[in-house]
C-alpha cells in the first residue's frame, strides 16, 4: 500500500512551548488515518502541520520532515500556498464566507486564483455540492448567503469549498464536535465515500466517531504519539497502557 | 434608622447623577433648538445657490461656501482615506510587530492633535511654497481624518474572526488575496462606518482652513486658487457686528449640522445591516 | 471536465504577498512620517521667533505686535487657566454621567442616554462658539456674574466688568466641549470593573450608591485619571469655540471677567493679521509648536494611562 505523507521527526512550538515532540508516522493512501487523545495532546497542531497552517500562528515554529508523495513540504523552495492546495483542510467550525452566496463560497479557492469563466465555476461548484452531499439540499438556493444554512450543512459546504479546488489530501480538524447526531452522521458517510478518491486524516475526540469511519488510528498524549496501527488493533487490543486507559474511557 | 439613611443616601446620588446627565443635555438641546430656530429663516433657494452680498445689500447666501465645503471635504478624503484605510490594513494584518505598535501608537496620540496645529501644518508645508488653496486646506483637513480612518479601520479588521482567514488560507488562497477578497469585505461595513464618522467629524473643522484655504467670495476656480468653506464662512459672519451677517451665520450653521447629522444617520442605517460570523 | 490548471502563478504569488505587504506598510510608515513632519515645519518655520527672544518667549508677557515684541505667557496663562476651570467644572459631571450610565441608570436608558452625549462631539466646535457667542455669554452675564460678584466679589476672579465674552465663558464653553469624552472614557474604564467586585459589596448588604463608591471609584481610579487627562487635552487644543468667545485680548488679568486669550485662539484670531510681518507670523507658529508639544505630551499621558488600565482590566477578564 502506497504511502501518501511520511511524517519524520517533527517537533512544534508555540514560542517557546513545545506542543509535538518528535512524531514519526505514515499515512496511507486513500485511507482513513484518525488521531485521537484528550484535549491539548497536539493532535490539531500536528494535523495544522500537515498543510504548513501552524506557521500561520505568530512565533509558531517546527522542525522535522513532512513529506508529501516523498517531497519534504517544508523545504524552501516549496509555496506554503501549493500545498494548502493540494492539501485541503475543514475545520472545527463550519467557516463559511459571510459575505458570499453559496455558490461563491464553493468556489471562492478557483475565484480568487484567477478564473474567470463563469460555466467552469458553476459546473464545478455543482459537482463539487454533489460530492460534499448538499447539492440537493441547495440547488435552488444557491444565491443565498452561505451563512443562512443549517450547521451541518454549512459544514458540508465548507467540505464543498475544500473539494473544489481538487486537493489530494483532505485534513478534518474535529469537524462534527459542534453538530448533532444525525448531521454528525451524514459527514461520516460523506468522508467513506471520499476516501475512493482521496486521502483523509481526521482529528477528533469521538473514539466512535474514530472506531466508525477510520482505518488507522494514532493515538496522542501530551504531544507525543504514543500507538499508532489498524483502527482494530488499537480499539480491540491497544499495545499502551496509557492507551488502554484512554479507550475505556479512565481519563480524557 | 441607619438602614433608612443609607437608602436614602443612595436614593440623592442616583439623583444627583442623573442630574449631570441632564444638565448636561441642556446645552446640546439648547444648541438645537437655537441653530433651527434661527438657521430656519435664513434659509431659502438664494441662500442655498447664491454668492454672498458685501454688508449692507440684503440677499445672497453660501452657494459658494456649501460647494468649497464639498471640494475641500473629497480633496482630504481623497489623501486620507487611502492614506487611513491602507495603514489600518497595514496594523491590523501585519502590525503584531515593534514597528506596528508604535505607527498604532502615533495614531493613537496624533487623533489628539490640535485642530489649529494641523491648519499651521497645511500653512507650513503648503500654503508658503504654492499660497492659499483648496489643496491646502484638503492636506491640513486630512492631517486629522488620517489618524482616525487608521484606527477604526484597524478595529473593525481586528473583529474579522480568525476562522475565516484561515479557511481562505487553507483553500491555498494567498494570504493578500485572504485580506483583499475575504477580511475586508468581512470588514466593509465597519470601515465605511468609520470613514463616515471620520467625514462627518473633519467637515465642521474650522482652524485649520482659516490658515490654509483663506475664503473667496467667488466660485472656486480651482483647487489651487483660495476657496470659501461652510465652516470658515460662518465664523467671519459670526464675529462680524452686522445683524444680517448673524443671522446668515445661523443658516450656514443650520446647513452644516443637517449635512452632519445625515453622515451620521448613514452610518447608523449601515450598521444596522450588520454581516453576521 | 476539462479542469483549469491552478499552479502557473507561482512567482507572482510569491511576490503577490510581498508587494501587498510592503505597500500597506508603506502608508503606515506614512503615519510615522506626518507625525515628523508635524513637528518638523512649525519648528523650522519658527526659527526666527526662537532666535530673536530664545527661553524669553515662554516667559514674556509682552504681546505687541506693532513694536514686535513677542512673549507667549499671556496666552500660556490663558490656556493652562481656561482648561483648568473648564476641568474644574467638567469633571464632577462627567463623574456622576459615567457613574449613573454604567451604575446607577435603569438598563434601558443606558445606551440612549450616553449615545446623545455623545452626539455633543460630532457639533462642530464653530457652532459651539455661535451659540456661545449669541445664548451662552448674555446668560452667563446676565445670571451668574452678577451673584458671582455680589458673594465673591472680594476675590480677584470676580472683579471688575463682566464682559460677556471673557476668560470665564471660554471656561464654561471649554467644559460643555470636556464632558462628552472625559465621560464616556471614564464610563468605558468603570464597565471594565470585574463584577466580582460589585458582587462582594452587594453581598455584604451595600446599596448601589455604596457598591459604586466602596468597590468600583477605587478600582477605576487610575483609568478615570487617565479620562481627565484626555479631557484636559481636548481643552488645551480646542480652538474655534474658544477663540469665539474669550474676547481675545493679549493681557493677563486675574478676573475671570476679563477678555483673554488661549495659544490655540490666539493663532486662529490673528493669524492672517500678520501684514507680512515675518517675525509676527514666526512667533505665532512658535506658540503652535509649544501647542503641538504639550497636548502631544498630555495625550501619551493620558492614552498610558487609560491603555494600561483597560489591558489589566481585559487581560484578566
Amino acid at each position: 500500500m502506497p504511502e501518501k505523507i511520511t511524517i519524520e521527526n517533527l517537533n512544534a512550538w508555540f514560542e517557546t512551548k513545545q506542543a509535538l515532540h518528535d512524531i514519526n508516522l505514515s499515512i496511507q493512501e486513500n485511507m482513513i488515518t484518525a488521531i485521537i487523545g484528550p484535549s491539548g495532546c497536539g493532535k490539531s497542531t500536528f494535523i495544522r502541520c500537515l498543510n504548513r497552517m501552524h506557521e500561520v500562528v505568530p512565533k509558531a515554529k517546527i522542525s522535522g520532515k513532512v513529506l508529501v508523495d516523498g517531497k519534504n513540504i517544508y523545504e524552501s523552495d516549496v509555496d506554503p500556498v501549493d500545498i494548502r492546495r493540494r492539501i485541503g483542510m475543514v475545520f472545527q467550525k463550519a467557516n463559511p464566507f459571510p459575505t458570499m452566496s453559496i455558490s461563491d463560497n464553493v468556489v471562492a479557492g478557483l475565484k480568487l486564483s484567477g478564473v474567470k469563466d463563469k460555466k467552469i465555476l458553476d459546473n464545478i461548484a455543482e459537482e463539487s455540492l454533489k460530492k460534499a452531499a448538499l447539492w440537493d439540499e441547495v440547488k435552488n438556493d444557491l444565491n443565498k448567503s452561505g451563512v443562512s444554512l443549517s450547521g451541518g450543512q454549512q459544514q458540508r459546504l465548507c467540505i464543498a469549498r475544500a473539494l473544489a479546488v481538487e486537493p489530494e489530501i483532505i485534513l478534518f480538524d474535529e469537524p462534527c464536535s459542534a453538530l448533532d447526531p444525525i448531521s454528525t452522521s451524514k459527514i461520516e458517510d460523506l468522508m467513506l465515500e471520499l476516501k475512493e478518491k482521496y486521502t483523509i486524516v481526521i482529528v477528533t475526540h469521538n473514539m466512535q466517531q474514530a472506531a466508525r469511519v477510520s482505518d488507522y488510528t494514532a493515538f496522542f498524549l501530551y504531544g507525543k504519539l504514543i500507538e499508532f496501527g489498524e483502527t482494530n488493533q488499537i480499539f480491540k487490543k491497544p499495545m499502551e497502557k496509557s492507551t488502554e486507559d484512554y479507550i475505556v474511557g479512565r481519563f480524557g | 434608622m441607619k438602614w433608612n439613611k443609607r437608602k436614602l443616601i443612595d436614593r440623592i446620588m442616583s439623583f444627583l447623577t442623573a442630574a449631570c446627565v441632564v444638565i448636561a443635555i441642556i446645552p446640546l438641546l439648547s444648541i438645537l433648538y437655537t441653530v433651527t430656530l434661527n438657521g430656519i429663516s435664513a434659509i431659502n433657494i438664494d441662500f442655498l445657490t447664491q454668492l454672498p452680498k458685501p454688508v449692507g445689500e440684503a440677499g445672497g447666501g453660501l452657494g459658494n461656501a456649501i460647494q468649497g465645503t464639498f471640494i475641500v471635504v473629497g480633496i482630504a478624503c481623497l489623501i486620507g482615506l487611502p492614506v487611513g484605510i491602507l495603514s489600518g490594513v497595514y496594523l491590523s494584518e501585519y502590525g503584531e510587530n515593534k514597528f506596528g505598535r508604535m505607527v498604532s501608537f502615533v495614531a493613537d496620540v496624533l487623533t489628539g492633535t490640535p485642530s489649529i496645529v494641523a491648519g499651521i501644518f497645511g500653512y507650513t508645508f503648503i500654503v508658503l511654497y504654492f499660497g492659499f488653496s483648496a489643496i491646502a486646506g484638503g492636506v491640513a483637513i486630512s492631517v486629522l481624518m488620517i489618524p482616525i480612518v487608521a484606527r477604526t479601520t484597524e478595529e473593525s479588521l481586528k473583529l474579522v474572526p480568525g476562522s475565516l482567514r484561515e479557511a481562505s488560507l487553507a483553500l491555498g488562497i494567498p494570504r493578500w488575496k485572504t485580506i483583499l477578497h475575504i477580511v475586508l469585505s468581512t470588514a466593509m461595513s465597519g470601515i465605511i462606518t468609520g470613514a463616515l464618522l471620520a467625514i462627518a467629524r473633519v467637515s465642521g473643522e474650522t482652524a485649520p482652513l482659516l490658515l490654509t484655504a483663506f475664503g473667496n467670495p467667488f466660485w472656486a476656480v480651482g483647487i489651487d486658487k483660495p476657496i470659501s468653506t461652510l465652516p470658515a464662512q460662518i465664523f467671519t459672519y459670526a464675529i462680524s457686528p452686522f445683524p444680517d451677517w448673524h443671522t446668515k451665520a445661523w443658516g450656514g450653521a443650520l446647513i452644516l449640522i443637517i449635512l452632519i447629522l445625515i453622515l451620521n444617520i448613514g452610518v447608523r442605517l449601515i450598521t444596522r445591516r450588520k454581516y453576521r460570523v | 471536465m476539462d479542469r483549469p490548471k491552478l499552479s502557473f502563478f507561482r512567482m507572482s504569488k510569491l511576490s503577490g504577498d510581498f508587494i501587498f505587504k510592503g505597500v500597506v506598510g508603506l502608508f503606515a510608515l506614512g503615519i510615522i512620517v506626518l507625525a515628523f513632519l508635524l513637528f518638523r515645519e512649525p519648528f523650522i518655520e519658527s526659527q526666527l521667533s526662537r532666535n530673536a527672544f530664545g527661553f524669553g518667549f515662554l516667559t514674556g508677557s509682552t504681546w505687541d505686535p506693532v513694536n514686535e515684541v513677542f512673549g507667549a505667557l499671556p496666552f500660556i496663562f490663558g490656556t493652562l487657566v481656561s482648561s483648568f476651570l473648564a476641568l474644574l467644572i467638567a469633571v464632577p459631571f462627567s463623574l456622576g454621567i459615567a457613574i449613573f450610565l454604567s451604575e446607577l441608570a435603569p438598563e434601558k436608558l443606558r445606551t440612549p442616554l450616553s449615545f446623545i452625549i455623545e452626539l455633543l462631539a460630532a457639533v462642530p466646535s464653530v457652532i459651539i462658539g455661535l451659540w456661545g457667542i449669541f445664548i451662552l455669554a448674555p446668560f452667563l452675564r446676565d445670571y451668574l456674574a452678577p451673584p458671582l460678584s455680589t458673594y465673591l466679589g472680594f476675590l480677584p476672579l470676580f472683579q471688575g466688568p463682566m464682559y460677556g465674552l471673557s476668560m470665564l465663558t471660554g471656561s464654561v464653553i471649554l467644559a460643555i466641549m470636556v464632558i462628552p469624552i472625559t465621560s464616556s472614557v471614564s464610563r468605558e474604564v468603570i464597565m471594565t470593573v470585574p463584577t466580582q467586585q460589585r458582587e462582594a459589596a452587594l453581598a455584604l448588604g451595600a446599596t448601589g450608591w455604596e457598591t459604586t463608591r466602596i468597590a468600583v471609584l477605587p478600582y477605576a481610579r487610575s483609568g478615570i485619571f487617565g479620562a481627565v487627562i484626555l479631557g484636559f487635552g481636548r481643552a488645551v487644543g480646542e480652538t474655534m469655540a474658544v477663540t469665539m468667545v474669550i474676547g481675545n485680548s493679549s493681557h493677563i488679568s486675574a478676573s475671570l471677567f476679563s477678555p483673554s486669550d488661549t495659544m490655540a485662539s490666539v493663532i486662529a484670531n490673528q493669524f492672517l493679521e500678520t501684514a507680512g510681518s515675518k517675525l509676527y507670523i514666526s512667533s505665532l507658529i512658535e506658540v503652535g509648536f509649544l501647542l503641538l508639544v504639550v497636548s502631544v505630551i498630555i495625550n501619551i499621558g493620558a492614552r498610558i494611562l487609560v491603555w494600561k488600565f483597560l489591558k489589566v482590566e481585559r487581560g484578566a477578564a
